[in-house]
């Protein structure tokens, strides 16, 4: 166990499974002696030569059909995203090409696949560089979606979607790059998909969320302990498969809960959730279930703009509490 | 009509100098002047009959395959959608006679002849577009989506462009791995414009993938003819662009497919990277089931109906003295068995389960 920044985590999880399968290889813009727009792939070029970590034109849908071909060819490709925004360029190879192919073609076609596309905002990039677009994805059978919040499920997570014999959306979060936190070594960061994360145990909420809500999420439940509210933390870490029975554990435990997303809110993967609630524990629930998102707008540049518009910790502490309050003015 | 005047404006695909003469009518919705022809296809006789005869016998069986295909979607037997070859059968049989067994080859939605030229079998795909059990993908592909991963065929495609960069990843996967494999990538004049075009283009040019670009200008894009779409007389000359070979030929002339296809995968195995081979041709049917074809005259379709691939082809067999009309007879007879028992097994075959709906989303 050594404690690394969510960056480190995921440079270990690539180096790792460069050196373990020779037909990993890292495509991307800017990857190679650059490092990435965020630093992941930085000394990555060294180690494992500029075949293997191939920087690419500014070409998303070309490297993105082109790893799906690749990858039914034998490799296993890993493309960075160096925005999530700049996946709309791609969308056809993902949605219509590699998600398709094995429910059509059969156990002949495999598409083991990620790619990595850096989400979320908080760094003021305004409406194109800071969107989470992750619902597109989870909307469309075929596609895996993971979206991990600490640094040793980076890791772990990052290892099991290169190891998997589909196509996998990595999204990962500006705002967690910075993050630390121990991380095992080797293999035994290995976290397999689809199985969320009893982030914080408690017994009068649930709070679901991922990526860099459910950081933010266990920094609310801390202080919401403090004024004597003990919430539960799910951090779902892969939304598809999505862990339900995890989440539904929780809320027949709590009888409360409450649904972050940093995505805008019609059609988020919140709402998904919260259906799936309702289906399976509605007669457990003592008060609504409610969402926080982004109000259904772009997001802005502006730090101001952009900070009334992404749910925080003080803004889950205060619906969490609200909700408890409306259960026990019942 | 005169017989030098093409009702295209395009140049007759006869005649390398006659084709190289002509100049493009303006105003004239197709004019695509052959501007490079291949040497005659007689002066390049491969030293066996026997594959001219299965090469004549494979370009039959696609057009009656095809041409069976459409009998059945307009009685109702066969749902969904079609995008018939017909007239396209020798770059479909050209490029896959001359692709080793462990090549890659992309198609389009206008795929069953790439796939049968490449080996696919006829009963399977004929039990796909009957949405069978049986079809090379359990009636959930159609006739866009069937693959056949043992034979490198990784599949045609619903998306115009859309296996552009899969073909070119997976020669780019060839090269990483050094397997020495060649990835053959179909697609139209229509494909030509996407973006997947321009960008696999350039990739497989800066990273020198052994990939072969096979583009069927087959003069329209659905109902838009070429020169509405495309200033330039041709396609071929967007490789240029890239840096790096674009060669027009007669894409109903089979050994002129033969050997340019030739070349280019020669130089593909020898790490010189890719090659756009445009291959001049025509469709002949409609775009897809149900097409008035309003777009375009029926004297014009009279005279590319002349100059068939399978017609021209069956003239040099008989010049060459590997074929007389006994033995057209019997292949011709074989193709249509062919067909026949595709239709037989389609019809015998059992529909899918629906209980198996959920299954083989994901690996």
């Amino acid at each position: 166990m050594t404690t690394l920044t969510y960056t480190e985590a995921l440079r270990e999880a690539l180096a790792e499974e460069l050196a373990r399968d020779p037909n990993v290889f890292l495509m991307g813009e800017d990857i190679g002696l650059y490092g990435g727009a965020f630093g992941v792939t930085r000394g990555l070029m060294h180690q494992f030569g500029a075949e293997r970590v191939r920087d690419t034109p500014i070409s998303e849908q070309g490297f993105v059909g082109a790893a799906v071909g690749a990858a039914l060819a034998g490799s296993r490709p890993v493309v960075e995203i160096m925005f999530m925004d700049f996946i709309t360029l791609a969308v056809d190879q993902m949605v219509n090409q590699a998600a398709k192919l094995r429910y059509v073609f059969g156990p002949q076609a495999c598409c083991p696949l990620v790619l990595r596309a850096v989400g979320g905002g908080g760094r003021c990039y305004g409406p194109t560089h800071s969107q989470s677009l992750e619902a597109w994805f989870t909307h469309v059978p075929g596609l895996k979606v993971v979206a991990p919040s600490t640094p040793a499920d980076a890791k772990g997570l990052l290892k099991a979607a290169i190891r998997d014999d589909n196509p996998v959306v990595f999204m990962e979060h500006k705002l967690l790059y910075g993050s630390r936190g121990d991380v095992p070594e080797g293999d035994e960061a290995f976290v397999p998909l689809g199985k969320a994360r009893l982030a914080r145990v408690g017994t009068d909420i649930t709070i679901v969320a991922w990526s860099w809500m459910a950081a933010e999420a266990e920094r609310a439940a801390v202080v919401l302990d403090e004024q004597g509210i003990s919430a539960e933390v799910v951090d779902l870490r892969t939304l598809v498969p999505l862990d339900i029975e995890t989440v539904l554990a929780s809320v027949r435990k709590t009888h409360r809960v409450l649904i972050v997303q940093e995505a805008s809110k019609t059609g988020g993967f919140g709402a998904e959730v919260g259906c799936r609630i309702f289906e399976n524990a509605y007669d457990y629930l003592d008060a609504p279930l409610r969402r926080l998102a982004v109000p259904d707008v772009p997001l802005s540049a502006s730090p101001l703009l952009e900070q009334a518009a992404i749910p925080d910790r003080q803004r889950i502490m205060q619906a969490a509490a609200e909700l408890v309050g409306e259960n026990s003015e019942q | 009509m005169d017989p030098n005047r093409n009702p295209t404006g395009r140049a007759r695909a006869d005649g390398p100098a006659e084709s190289r003469k002509r100049k493009r009518r303006g105003g004239d919705a197709v004019a695509l002047p052959i501007t490079a022809v291949s040497s005659p296809s007689t002066l390049h006789p491969p030293p066996s009959i026997l594959p001219f005869l299965d090469w004549y016998r494979t370009m039959l069986v696609i057009r009656l395959f095809e041409e069976k295909v459409e009998k059945l979607f307009s009685d109702g037997v066969i749902r969904g959608t079609t995008h018939p070859a017909i007239g396209q059968e020798a770059i479909a049989v050209g490029v896959c006679s001359v692709l080793e067994k462990n090549d890659y080859v992309t198609s389009t939605h206008r795929g069953h002849g790439h796939f049968i030229a490449r080996g696919g079998d006829p009963n399977r795909m004929m039990a796909e577009l009957f949405g069978k059990a049986t079809g090379y993908s359990g009636g959930r592909g159609g006739s866009q989506l069937m693959a056949d991963y043992a034979l490198g065929f990784l599949g045609g495609n619903g998306i115009t462009g859309g296996s552009i960069p899969v073909a070119t990843g997976a020669a780019l996967s060839a090269k990483l791995r050094g397997t020495g494999r060649v990835a053959a990538c179909f697609f139209g004049d229509g494909a030509s414009n996407q973006g997947t075009f321009h960008e696999s283009l350039n990739l497989a040019a800066i990273w020198k993938l052994p990939v072969v670009y096979v583009c069927e200008n087959n003069c329209y894009a659905m109902s838009t003819p070429v020169a509405k779409a495309i200033v330039i007389p041709d396609i071929a000359t967007r490789a240029g662009s890239y840096g790096f070979p674009g060669v027009v030929i007669d894409g109903n002339d089979l050994l002129a497919v033969r050997e340019a296809v030739g070349a280019a995968c020669a130089r593909a195995r020898a790490g010189e990277g890719p090659t756009l081979i445009e291959c001049k041709t025509y469709r002949l049917s409609g775009h897809s089931r149900g097409d008035p074809r309003h777009y375009r005259t029926r004297e014009e379709e009279a005279f590319w109906r002349k100059g068939c691939a399978i017609k021209r082809f069956r003239t040099l067999l008989m010049k060459r003295g590997d074929l007389d009309a006994a033995k057209d007879r019997k292949v011709k007879q074989q193709a249509r068995a062919a067909v026949a028992a595709a239709v037989r097994f389609a019809r015998q075959s059992p529909e899918p389960d629906p209980a198996t709906l959920g299954e083989g989303v994901f690996a």
